[in-house]
C-alpha cells in the first residue's frame, strides 16, 4: 500500500514538476483555473439574477439575497484566511501560488457576488458600509495584483544581483573612502561632506520613500556646494566629488530598491486593516439583520 | 640512550594515548612521544570551551581513558588523570625526526638528539601535518594562535595576521569583521599573494580599501612581546601594538615522513591511506599505523584501535574488534547463521571486487554496506530513482530490466548499480532479484574508498560500467562480446569544465560516452555559437562522424569537470558492421538529432531574438555551474515580489534556519540563481566528511543525518556557498500567538538579537546546516510550495534546457 501512494505521489509531483517548467505566474495558475471558475460563477449569479423572479423586487432579504450573502460572507472569510495559509507552513501538499490565484480571482468575482447580493439597494446604513469597505478592500487587492504584475522586473533590473544589504554596505564603504578622502579639505568644504556622512539612508518618510525623491538629500547637496567651490585643493576636491558622485548613484539604486519595494508592500497595508474592519462591519451587518429579523 | 621499550607510541592524540593507556595497564614497558608540552596538541588547540562531540553513538568506547561528548577543558582534563593513573610515560619536546632499524630493534630520533629504542613503534600522528611555527624572536608566547575556529571570540582586539595563503586571507577577513570592532593587520612576505585563490584576494583588498584591515606587503614579524609586535618592513622596523597573532605559515603534511620509513600507501593520490594488515601492521614489519592517518578520522575509532593494536602487540590475536556486534547487526537479518568472519569470508570468496580486499578493510566496507537477501521478483531499485550506491552479487542472481518483456541476468559474484556510483546519476534501469539471494549494498563513500585502495577492484567496476553503459546506449541486439575489441581501446580523458572535446567542422570520427559530469552541444549559427543541447552524464555523442564521414557538425564542450570515455572510430564501426540491428538505432537517434539541430536553427532565422536568449540563458546556467546540479532552485524575477516567504517557509519548515538566500546569487535575463544547495551529481561537500553524515537520500536529495561534528568542511568545499555553520534557534511562540499577540518574532528565521536574548550566555555548538530538499516532508520543498506568485520553481537543469522551452518562448 505504502509503496503505491509513493508511486501516486511521485506522478502528482511529476505532474507538478511540468508545470513548474513552464513556471506559469499566479495569475495563469493551471490554465486560468481559478479565473474559469470565478468567471462562471459570476456568470451563473447575473443570469439567474436575471432569471428569478423574486417579489416585491430582488434584496437582501429575500431567499435568493441570503444565499448570495452567505456565499458571499464565506467567500469573505475564505479569502481572509490567504494572510494565515502564508504563514503557517504545514507539510502537506499545497500551493500557495494555487491560493493565491484563487484568492485573486474569488475576490474579483465577489464584486459581483456582493452587489448582486445588495439588489443595488445602498443607503446610509451599516450594511452599505460592508458593501463599501468590501469594494475598497478588492480595489486595494486590485492595486496589487497590478504592481505584482508589472513591478517585479523593474525591481530586478534595478538591483543587478546586488543584494539590500550589499547596497548598503557600499554606502558605507562610500562613506569611509569620503571620510578619508575629506581630511584636506578647508573647514566649509568639509561641512557639507560630514552632513552627507550622517545622513540615514532610509530617511524622509513615506513621501520620499513611494515618490523616490529626496530633495533634502545631504550627499546631492554636498556634491552642489563642492563642485562649486574654489576653496580647497582642487585635487583633493575632485577626490571627494568623484567619490560623492558614486555615493549618489549607490544612493539612487537603493533608493529605488526600497522605492519598488515600498510600492510592492504598501496596499497590504490598506487590504489588511481594511479586511478586518469589513469583518467587523460584516458580523454588526449580519447580527442586525437577524436582530431586526 | 634510554632503557628498550616493547612499543614507542608516536603522538599523543586520542589513539595515541589510548595506545600508551592499554601499554601502562598491561605493564608493557612503554613510552608515549609528544612533540609539545601538553597531551593531545590538536584538541588542546580548539578554541575555549569548544564542545567536542562523540560520534558514531553506535559503536562502543574500549579504552582505557574516558570519552563522551563535553567541552574541550573537560575532555583533555580526563585524559590529564587517565594518564597518570594509567602510569603512562610520556616524553614531551620529542618531535620525531627519523626512525630507523627493524622490528625489535628500532631507534628513534627526535629533533633535541634524543635517541628512543623500541621493539615496535605505533604510529598515531594523525593528518593535520605540523604548522610551519613562527621563527622570530617570541615565536614561543600563548597569544600565537595557529587557527581561528570562530572569528566572534575576537571583539575590539589588535589582531596580526601572518601568512597570506587562502588560509591566512580567510581568517583575518573572519576577525576584520566590522561588527567585532577588531584592529587587524595581515602581513605579507611577498608584493603579491600569488598562493591565494583570486575571489579571496580581491575580497581582501576590497576589505582594505574600506578601511577595515590593513594590508601589509614584504613585511614579517621580527619580536613579539605581549600586546606588542616589531614589524621589518621595506622602510625600517616599526612596532606595532598587537594582542592576537594569528600563523598561517602553511603545513607538512605527515605522508614525507610516513613513507621515508618504508611505509608503503594504497596509491598516489591524496586520499591514500598506508596499506596495513587486519591488525594495523604497516608494510614495514613492527610499525602499526592507527588514528586519522589511517584512514579514521574520528576520536572514538582512534581510542579503539589505540586499545586494540596494543593488545595485538601483546601478542592478544583473539581480540575481536569493537566493531563486532555492529557486524553482527548487519548480518542479523540473513537466513543462514553464520559469524561475522565466517560471513566475511564467505562474501570476500564470492564476490569478485572483494577478492583483493583484506580482512580489515572488509569489516570497513560492511560497516557502511547493508546485506540484504531478497526473495525471486523482488524489486532491487527502480528505473529513475536516485541512487549512487553499488550492490553485489553473494548468491543467486538479479535481472535488469531492458524494457518490459526483455530482462538481461547478471550473475553472481558480479556487481549492478555501478552507473549511479560513477556518474551520480538515477538509476538507468529496474533490477528484480532472479532467484532467491543475497546482494550487498556498498554505500558510495565505501565503494570509492575500495575503488581507491584496491586496484583490482577499480578495474573490475570500470570496465564493467563501460559495458553496462554501451548496453544502456545501444539497447538490445549486443552482447558483451561485440563489446570486447571497443572497450579494450577505450580510454578515460578528464575534461575539466569549459574544455572543448570535439571542433565543429573539424574531421575526427572518435565516439564519446560522458561518464560522469555534463556536456553542451554549440553550433556557430550566423557566427554567434547557439546553444543546442545539453548532455547529461551517460549519453554519448560524435557518433554523427562515424556514420556519415562528414566533418563534425556542432562544437561539444564541458559543461562542468567530466570524464568522457573515447571509442575509436574504427572499433565503433566494425561493431556497428557486425551488429546492423545497433547500426539502425544508432542512425536513428542521429536523425532525431539532426531534426532537432534544424528545428533550432529554422527558428533561429524566423525569431532570432528567441534563440538568443535560450542560448544565453542556457550558457549563463551553464556558467552558474548548474550543469553539475540534479534539482536547483531558480526565481523568475519576471515574477518575484521580494517577499521573502521562500526564505521564511525554509526556516520553518526546518530548525528555524533558512537553507536558502534569495536575494544572492546571479541574474539574468530576470532569472536568477539564488543561493541554493543544487544536489550536485557528485556532492562537494560530501568529499571529507569525517563522520560520514552527508548522504544522498532516495527522491535524489543530498542531506546531512544527525552527527555532524561541525568541523565545516562541507561548508568549505562547496563551490557555491550554500552551507552555512548555525546552531539552531530556540523555539518560537506559535503563529497563532504572534498573529494575536504579537509575542515572538513571526514566520522566518528569527534576527540574531531575538536568539540571542533567549539564549542568554549558552552558546550551543554550531553545526552545519543544507537544504535537504524538504526530506520527509509530505508537501515537498517548501520554498516552491511557499512562493505566493510561482517565481520560484525547482528544476534539473535537462529539465529547464529542454527543447519544449524553446517551442514554448517562441511560440
Amino acid at each position: 500500500m505504502a509503496s503505491l501512494f509513493q508511486r501516486r505521489r511521485n506522478k502528482a509531483t511529476q505532474v507538478e514538476r511540468v508545470r513548474e517548467r513552464r513556471h506559469e505566474g499566479f495569475l495563469r495558475y493551471a490554465g486560468f483555473r481559478w479565473a474559469k471558475i470565478s468567471g462562471g460563477l459570476c456568470l451563473l449569479v447575473i443570469i439567474s439574477y436575471a432569471l428569478i423572479d423574486v417579489t416585491p423586487r430582488h434584496n437582501g432579504g429575500s431567499w435568493y439575497g441570503y444565499t448570495l450573502g452567505t456565499i458571499g460572507a464565506a467567500l469573505i472569510l475564505w479569502l481572509t484566511a490567504l494572510g494565515y495559509r502564508k504563514r503557517k507552513m504545514t507539510s502537506d501538499h499545497w500551493s500557495l501560488k494555487a491560493w493565491t490565484s484563487a484568492h485573486v480571482y474569488l475576490g474579483l468575482g465577489l464584486i459581483v457576488v456582493g452587489t448582486w447580493h445588495t439588489g443595488f439597494q445602498l443607503g446610509w446604513n451599516v450594511h452599505t458600509l460592508a458593501w463599501a469597505l468590501m469594494m475598497l478592500v478588492i480595489l486595494s487587492g486590485l492595486y496589487g495584483v497590478i504592481v505584482y504584475a508589472t513591478l517585479p522586473q523593474a525591481l530586478s533590473n534595478n538591483r543587478e544581483q546586488m543584494t539590500q544589504m550589499q547596497m548598503l554596505e557600499a554606502i558605507r564603504a562610500f562613506d569611509r573612502q569620503l571620510h578619508t578622502a575629506a581630511q584636506p579639505l578647508t573647514p566649509e568644504d568639509t561641512a557639507p561632506v560630514l552632513a552627507a556622512l550622517d545622513e540615514d539612508p532610509f530617511a524622509g518618510g513615506v513621501v520620499a520613500r513611494l515618490s523616490g525623491r529626496y530633495p533634502d538629500c545631504a550627499t546631492a547637496a554636498a556634491l552642489r556646494t563642492l563642485t562649486l567651490s574654489r576653496s580647497s585643493d582642487s585635487e583633493a576636491r575632485e577626490k571627494v566629488v568623484g567619490l560623492l558622485r558614486q555615493k549618489e548613484a549607490a544612493l539612487a539604486r537603493l533608493r529605488q530598491h526600497l522605492r519598488i519595494r515600498g510600492l510592492l508592500e504598501i496596499w497590504l497595508y490598506v487590504h489588511v486593516p481594511l479586511t478586518f474592519a469589513l469583518i467587523a462591519a460584516l458580523s454588526a451587518h449580519i447580527i442586525s439583520v437577524f436582530f431586526y429579523w | 640512550m634510554s632503557e628498550p621499550v616493547k612499543v614507542a607510541i608516536i603522538g599523543s592524540g586520542p589513539a595515541g594515548l589510548s595506545a600508551a593507556s592499554r601499554a601502562g595497564q598491561l605493564g608493557l614497558s612503554h613510552v608515549l612521544l609528544e612533540k609539545t608540552d601538553h597531551l593531545s596538541d590538536t584538541i588542546f588547540k580548539y578554541q575555549k570551551g569548544k564542545r567536542v562531540l562523540a560520534t558514531p553513538e553506535r559503536l562502543d568506547l574500549r579504552s582505557d581513558c574516558r570519552f563522551a561528548e563535553g567541552a574541550r577543558e573537560y575532555i583533555l582534563g580526563n585524559w590529564d588523570e587517565d594518564a597518570a593513573n594509567n602510569k603512562v610515560h610520556v616524553a614531551y619536546h620529542a618531535d620525531v625526526v627519523e626512525v630507523t632499524g627493524a622490528k625489535g630493534a628500532f631507534a628513534i630520533k627526535t629533533g633535541k638528539g634524543d635517541v628512543f629504542h623500541a621493539e615496535n613503534i605505533v604510529l598515531a600522528i594523525g593528518t593535520q601535518g605540523n604548522p610551519n611555527r613562527m621563527r622570530c624572536e617570541g615565536a614561543d608566547l600563548p597569544h600565537i594562535i595557529y587557527q581561528v575556529d570562530d572569528p566572534e571570540d575576537f571583539k575590539d582586539r589588535h589582531i596580526t595576521v601572518v601568512g597570506s595563503g587562502d588560509a591566512g586571507i580567510e581568517n583575518a577577513l573572519g576577525v576584520a569583521e566590522e561588527a567585532l570592532e577588531n584592529t587587524v593587520t595581515i602581513l605579507n612576505r611577498s608584493k603579491d599573494f600569488a598562493r591565494a585563490k583570486a575571489k579571496n584576494v580581491s575580497d581582501m583588498m576590497e576589505a582594505g580599501e574600506n578601511g577595515l584591515m590593513s594590508i601589509r606587503t614584504e613585511t614579517q614579524p621580527k619580536k613579539v612581546e605581549t600586546g606588542w609586535l616589531t614589524l621589518e618592513t621595506p622602510d625600517g622596523d616599526e612596532r606595532i601594538p598587537c594582542d592576537v597573532i594569528v600563523a598561517r605559515l602553511g603545513s607538512v603534511a605527515p605522508r614525507g615522513f610516513v613513507e621515508s620509513m618504508g611505509i608503503e600507501f594504497t596509491g598516489p593520490d591524496r586520499e591514500a591511506f598506508p596499506k596495513l594488515s587486519p591488525t594495523f601492521e604497516s608494510t614495514v614489519p613492527g610499525i602499526f599505523v592507527i588514528g586519522a592517518l589511517a584512514g579514521y578520522p574520528l576520536i572514538k575509532h582512534c581510542m579503539n584501535q589505540g586499545y586494540d593494536v596494543v593488545e595485538f602487540i601483546n601478542g592478544n590475536t583473539g581480540l575481536t574488534p569493537a566493531d563486532e556486534k555492529d557486524l553482527a547487526a548487519i548480518f542479523a537479518g540473513l537466513p543462514q547463521k553464520k559469524s561475522v568472519s565466517e560471513w566475511l569470508e564467505y562474501l570476500r570468496t564470492r564476490v569478485s571486487i572483494f577478492a583483493d580486499v583484506s580482512p580489515l578493510q572488509m569489516r570497513e566496507f560492511m560497516l557502511d554496506s547493508k546485506v540484504v537477501f531478497y526473495r525471486k521478483g523482488e524489486v532491487v531499485f527502480e528505473k529513475g530513482e536516485p541512487g549512487s550506491s553499488l550492490f553485489a552479487i553473494a548468491d543467486g542472481f538479479a535481472e535488469v530490466e531492458v524494457s518490459p518483456d526483455f530482462t538481461v541476468p547478471i550473475e553472481q559474484g558480479s556487481i549492478f548499480g555501478e552507473v549511479g556510483l560513477i556518474s551520480g546519476r538515477k538509476r538507468g534501469a529496474t533490477i528484480r532479484a532472479g532467484a532467491d539471494g543475497i546482494f550487498v549494498e556498498v554505500s558510495r563513500t565505501a565503494a570509492l574508498k575500495l575503488m581507491a585502495s584496491v586496484p583490482g577492484a577499480k578495474r573490475a567496476i570500470n570496465r564493467i560500467s563501460l559495458e553496462r553503459q554501451l548496453l544502456q546506449i545501444f539497447k538490445g541486439g549486443l552482447t558483451v562480446e561485440d563489446l570486447g575489441p571497443v572497450v579494450d581501446t577505450a580510454e578515460v580523458e578528464r575534461v575539466p569544465a569549459g574544455k572543448v572535446v570535439l571542433t565543429e567542422g573539424e574531421q575526427g570520427d572518435d565516439v564519446y560516452v560522458i561518464r560522469s559530469g555534463s556536456m553542451v552541444v554549440e553550433k556557430d549559427i550566423g557566427g554567434k555559437p547557439i546553444f543546442l543541447r545539453y548532455l547529461p552524464a551517460g549519453s554519448f555523442f560524435g557518433e554523427m562522424g562515424v556514420l556519415s564521414g562528414q566533418p563534425r557538425n556542432a562544437t561539444v564542450k564541458a559543461a562542468v569537470g567530466s570524464e568522457v570515455i573515447k571509442l575509436t572510430g574504427e572499433s565503433f564501426r566494425k561493431m556497428l558492421a557486425a551488429r546492423p540491428q545497433v547500426r539502425e538505432a544508432t542512425e536513428a537517434a542521429v536523425a532525431e538529432r539532426a531534426q532537432m539541430n534544424s528545428f533550432i536553427e529554422s527558428r533561429k532565422a524566423t525569431y532570432s531574438s528567441a534563440v538568443d536568449l535560450y542560448s544565453d540563458t542556457a550558457s549563463f546556467i551553464m556558467k552558474e555551474g548548474l550543469g553539475e546540479a540534479t534539482d536547483a532552485l531558480l526565481i523568475d524575477e519576471n515574477l518575484c515580489v521580494g517577499c521573502d516567504n521562500c526564505e521564511k517557509a525554509c526556516a520553518d519548515s526546518h530548525e528555524g534556519l533558512s537553507r536558502l538566500d534569495r536575494e544572492a546569487g546571479k541574474t539574468f535575463a530576470h532569472l536568477h540563481v539564488p543561493t541554493s544547495c543544487r544536489h550536485c551529481e557528485h556532492p562537494h561537500c560530501m568529499a571529507d566528511c569525517p563522520p560520514n553524515v552527508i548522504h544522498r537520500g532516495p527522491d535524489g536529495e543530498v542531506f546531512m543525518e544527525p552527527g555532524c561534528i561541525g568541523c565545516g568542511n562541507c561548508m568549505r568545499n562547496c563551490p557555491y556557498g550554500v552551507i552555512r555553520m548555525e546552531a539552531a534557534p530556540p523555539q518560537k511562540p506559535s503563529l497563532l500567538r504572534w498573529l494575536l499577540t504579537g509575542f515572538g518574532p513571526g514566520p522566518g528565521e528569527p534576527s540574531p538579537k531575538w536568539t540571542k536574548k533567549q539564549l542568554g550566555d549558552k552558546k550551543p555548538k554550531k553545526i552545519a546546516v543544507k537544504c535537504d530538499m524538504c526530506k520527509g516532508i509530505s508537501g515537498g520543498p517548501a520554498c516552491v510550495r511557499a512562493c505566493p506568485t510561482g517565481a520560484a520553481i525547482r528544476v534539473s537543469p535537462e529539465e529547464f534546457l529542454s527543447i519544449a522551452r524553446l517551442d514554448e518562448d517562441t511560440d
